[in-house]
């Protein structure tokens, strides 16, 4: 097999090189007080940017055919549909 | 399986499909569908633990605050450099370098077992600290009943995370001693970066386990 790579090297150690960093920035974020939820709200952002960085990249999701970005989305749409029903119940109690 | 008469470093690719490039795309869509399901299980904990944070906030900052954030952070760049090195056996198996491929998928088995022994001594020392939920749970002050419901999320949470982790390390254990005895074929290749979209899953349920059971209460 001498068929081309998706991701090159260099690409791969640059998100490497984000996902190092910002696991800093959130350890360091977290010892810092935001005030109400947004320490919270930062943790979960970062988390986020991170993840996004692992699926696009890393797992090639930026260079597959749509079906599979597809196919990821489904996944998180299923899990927010979830999230977000369960906090219209809690969060609206009396 | 069927096989193509042709040998199978060339092109083979099984009678269904119209050519390797299908193969592939439809082994990756497999196992993106599993990841979809496995978004679905980790995510049934995640809104469980959503639900208790939300109905006892200082309880769950205060119990996270007993975990190692050293050991939390340390594990978290642990396996962000194993999905690197996963990433680029993924690359070697690409490009055809076996040898690429062995030494990576070695050292991502490494640094696997690296952060599954420091999970066993946080494990170990939350069992001489009394905080594993159950008869034994001891915790000081009005908080404990909330905190052992944390460390209930905490326990089930990354012991179903290392549980993962350990299913994969045995697959790329398997993938690794099979990198060295033979050349990689497009069957080997595929099986490589199927097993690699698993790993980096399991790095992003981690990404999201370390801030929430870490560092929710670091501030206070």
């Amino acid at each position: 097999m001498t068929s081309p790579a998706a991701v090159s090297v260099k690409l791969y150690l640059w998100v490497f090189l984000g996902l190092i960093s910002l696991t800093a920035v959130t350890t360091g974020i977290s010892f810092m007080d935001l005030g109400e939820n947004w320490n919270a709200l930062a943790a979960l952002t970062i988390a986020f940017i991170k993840a996004g960085l692992v699926v696009l990249y890393f797992m090639h999701v930026r260079f597959s055919p749509p079906l599979i970005g597809i196919v990821a989305g489904a996944g998180v749409f299923w899990l927010a549909i979830l999230l977000v029903l369960l906090l219209s119940d809690v969060l609206t109690r009396g | 399986m069927g096989k193509s008469p042709m040998s199978e470093s060339s092109v083979a690719h099984a009678h269904q499909f119209d050519d390797l490039e299908q193969q592939r795309q439809a082994a990756s869509l497999g196992m993106w569908i599993f990841l979809a399901t496995e978004v679905m299980f980790f995510g049934g904990m995640f809104a469980g633990y959503m639900i208790y944070r939300w109905s006892y906030g200082p309880a769950f900052a205060d119990a996270s605050n007993h975990l190692d954030v050293l050991l939390g952070t340390i594990n978290t760049a642990l396996l962000i450099c194993s999905s690197l090195t996963m990433a680029l056996a993924v690359h070697g198996a690409e490009t055809g370098n076996r040898k690429a491929v062995m030494i990576c998928l070695s050292l991502t088995v490494v640094l696997g077992l690296g952060f599954l022994g420091i999970k066993f001594a946080e494990y170990y020392s939350k069992f001489t600290e009394s905080l594993i939920p159950g008869r034994d749970f001891h915790y000081e002050g009005a908080l404990a009943p909330a905190a052992e419901i944390f460390f209930s999320f905490y326990f089930a949470m990354t012991g179903m995370h290392a549980l993962h982790m350990i299913i994969g390390i045995g697959l790329l254990g398997a993938l690794a001693v099979g990198a060295s005895r033979k050349v990689v074929s497009a069957r080997y290749s595929a099986r490589v970066e199927i097993v690699g979209l698993y790993w980096h899953f399991v790095d992003i349920v981690w990404i999201f386990l370390f801030p929430l059971l870490y560092l929710t209460g670091r501030h206070l």
